[in-house]
């Protein structure tokens, strides 16, 4: 399944995109980490939220939706 | 009643509406880049008390983005700033000013005393403080946080809405996470921030339009895209949170991955008087800080040595480059439940830099 993936705040500096296309074999969420902790070994520094279809449950075991967000907490004010 | 007549005018506010602000009290918890624009445009709209927690003082790096502030404000307390130019910006409300850090120590009661909380703070362990005292408090937070061009934005612990623990369960590693002063900000972010955050508080209290609660808002400047994502509430989450009222009592130690950690800036550092000043660097390290009477207690032996320690003084605790001091103060606050401690931003470094161009100044 291909997912796209919107990077927001200092997850966008990691990846040097703002989004992009990724090809996973499996739909668990720890596939999907593993893969993107592979491609960007930066990421497991840091933390985040991830989005499906617009929509955060922390719960989820696995990607059921094409359109996910990684978030970051921000803390500037 | 001329000076709300363009709120009167609206038929969803009216004068009813405007007599539930004027009934209103919020707490600011933050003078700064966020807080700002909240308190100028809340003090414009007549909410009748305001509370300004803030226990910083103005730098001149503030006045890109903090706008209730000027160059003849420089060196002053925000807090007590922010109340002397809102009152004259409206003198017909309540405005309290406290010049003092949000701890979990003060956190409960501020938050009982105010019916609406507002985040516009610049670190996680207060924004966890603050989201966890509201949460116990029954009190809504307005939550908005920056990061270079991004921001996002959500009303949490509204109406048994999420919380940002639900986002957010747990305090990441703080290395992880930059703050402003690390990373920069676009000066006009925390005010579009901010004044998001003002129109959530007059929609909360005015009961109008739809409250930005069960969801977080996401705004990029730099593609002027938003994005809002949807969040749900986690019981397991909130029974966390609401179980750690426990922690809300004087000298709890080590919440909130440590209380915030007070960072001061060498100008400001060289401002505080009768302070105690202590270089925690080990034996040996340069450069040497020529500043008289600095006390010199290695980290190693930090706890060893706590009797050396002023209690009642405050601490400017200095190290090479400003992050072992940062470890010091958290130490000194969870071990000794010390609150006066500051850690010197850039360290030995940066006090000599400021040293040598004040000798400059003067030849």
């Amino acid at each position: 399944m291909d997912v796209n993936i919107e990077y927001f705040g200092m997850l966008s500096e990691i990846t040097r995109c703002s989004e992009e296309t990724i090809s996973l074999s499996e739909n668990r969420v720890s596939d999907l980490l593993a893969l993107l902790f592979r491609k960007y070994p930066a990421l497991e520094q840091v933390d985040f939220q991830l989005a499906q279809n617009g929509e955060i449950r922390s719960e989820e075991t696995f990607i059921s939706h094409r359109n996910l967000a990684l978030l970051p907490p921000f803390s500037g004010g | 009643m001329n000076r709300y007549s363009r709120h009167i005018a609206l038929g969803e506010i009216g004068r009813a509406g405007q007599d539930k602000l004027a009934k209103a009290r919020v707490l600011v918890v933050g003078a700064g880049g966020l807080g700002c624009p909240v308190l100028q445009y809340l003090t414009a709209a007549g909410i009748g008390a305001l509370g300004i927690v803030d226990p910083d003082i103005i730098e001149e790096s503030n006045l890109q983005r903090q706008i209730l502030f000027g160059t003849a404000t420089l060196g002053q307390n925000k807090a007590l700033a922010a109340q002397k130019r809102l009152t004259d910006l409206n003198p017909n409300i309540d405005i309290r000013a406290y010049p003092e850090r949000l701890t979990p120590r003060n956190a409960l009661a501020f938050c009982r005393d105010w019916d609406v909380v507002v985040d516009g703070t610049d670190n996680l362990g207060s924004r966890y403080l603050i989201n966890d005292a509201s949460l116990i408090a029954g009190k809504p937070l307005v939550y908005a946080a920056v990061y270079k061009f991004e921001g996002q934005l959500a009303v949490f612990n509204y109406r048994n809405g999420p919380s940002y623990r639900c986002l957010y369960p747990t305090p990441p590693r703080t290395a992880a996470v930059p703050d402003c002063s690390e990373s920069g900000v676009l000066g006009v972010l925390p005010g579009l921030m901010g004044v998001m955050q003002a129109n959530e508080v007059l929609k909360s209290i005015l009961n109008l339009g739809t409250v930005l609660s069960g969801k977080v808002l996401f705004y990029n400047a730099l593609s002027a895209k938003v994005t809002t994502v949807t969040l749900h509430r986690s019981e397991v989450e909130i029974d966390k949170a609401l179980a750690n009222s426990a922690a809300f009592q004087p000298g709890s130690p080590g919440l909130y991955g440590g209380p915030p950690v007070d960072e001061i800036s060498v100008e400001s550092a060289f401002r505080k008087r009768g302070a105690q000043w202590i270089d925690i660097r080990e034996m040996g390290e340069c450069p040497r800080v020529k500043r008289p009477a600095v006390a010199r207690i290695p980290f190693s032996q930090l706890m060893g040595r706590i009797d050396e320690i002023d209690s009642q003084r405050e601490k400017i605790i200095f190290c090479q480059t400003g992050a072992r001091s940062q470890k010091a103060v958290a130490l000194l606050s969870q071990r000794s439940y010390f609150d006066n401690c500051y850690s010197v931003k850039g360290g030995a470094w940066a006090i000599s830099a400021y040293e040598k161009k004040q000798r400059d100044g003067q030849a």
